[in-house]
């Protein structure tokens, strides 16, 4: 699943280090997100949408739909 | 998975306790391994209440440990538990078809290797390390 997390990390100007801590989770997995090589759980995709205001189809593309 | 929403200074709290936790449960259980493995050949050899003792020492130390374990599981986020987990699975695995593969060659006449549950220990920890630090790699 493909999503919009680093370039809306770089538009708050957030380092990955921050971001896991907002997000309570390592870096490691912001990193492994951020690449598209692991999917979160439903809880922490909720989580990365309100920790940047959006809603969670606004970070997460659906790529079965395109 | 409860621990997911943590604060991150609660996380790392969390997780410098369970790391210290865990190691100081696998040491006494290393301990009390090597004191019921010498103990009964070096020190009571033919003492069966002090060896029914270090087995229930052992047995107490290894119960400790693999809630230790479970407790360390508890406070890693989803990531490095799936990590964690899908390496154990593998270790099982692994463990259970070249454990039996391994005993039925060593029992067979004239083989020259003694089959020793040392061996499955080691095959599995071998197992755990390869298997986690190839998918950690892998998530780089």
């Amino acid at each position: 699943m493909k999503n919009h997390l680093k370039s809306l990390r770089a538009e708050r100007g957030w380092t990955q280090a921050h971001l896991a801590e907002k997000l309570g989770v390592s870096r490691q997995t912001v990193v492994a997100i951020e690449k598209g090589k692991y999917d979160p759980s439903l809880p922490l995709a909720f989580s990365i949408a309100r920790v940047f205001g959006l809603a969670i189809e606004q970070v997460f593309i659906d790529e079965s739909r395109q | 998975m409860r621990h997911d929403k943590l604060p991150s200074e609660t996380r790392s709290h969390h997780i410098l306790r369970s790391n210290g936790r865990l190691a100081l449960w696998t040491g006494a259980w290393l301990l009390t391994t090597a004191l019921m493995t010498f103990g009964a050949r070096l020190f009571w050899a033919g003492n069966g209440i002090l060896t029914l003792l270090a087995i229930a020492l052992n047995l107490l130390a290894g119960a400790s440990m693999i809630l230790a374990t479970i407790r360390h599981l508890q406070v890693q986020d989803e990531l490095e538990r799936k990590l964690f987990l899908d390496s154990a699975a593998i270790t099982l695995g692994v463990g259970l078809v070249g454990g039996i593969a391994w005993e039925f060659y060593g029992n067979q006449p004239g083989s020259p290797f003694a089959p020793q549950i040392s061996h499955l220990v080691l095959l599995m920890g071998v197992t755990f390390l390869v298997s986690l630090v190839t998918a950690s790699r892998r998530l780089r």
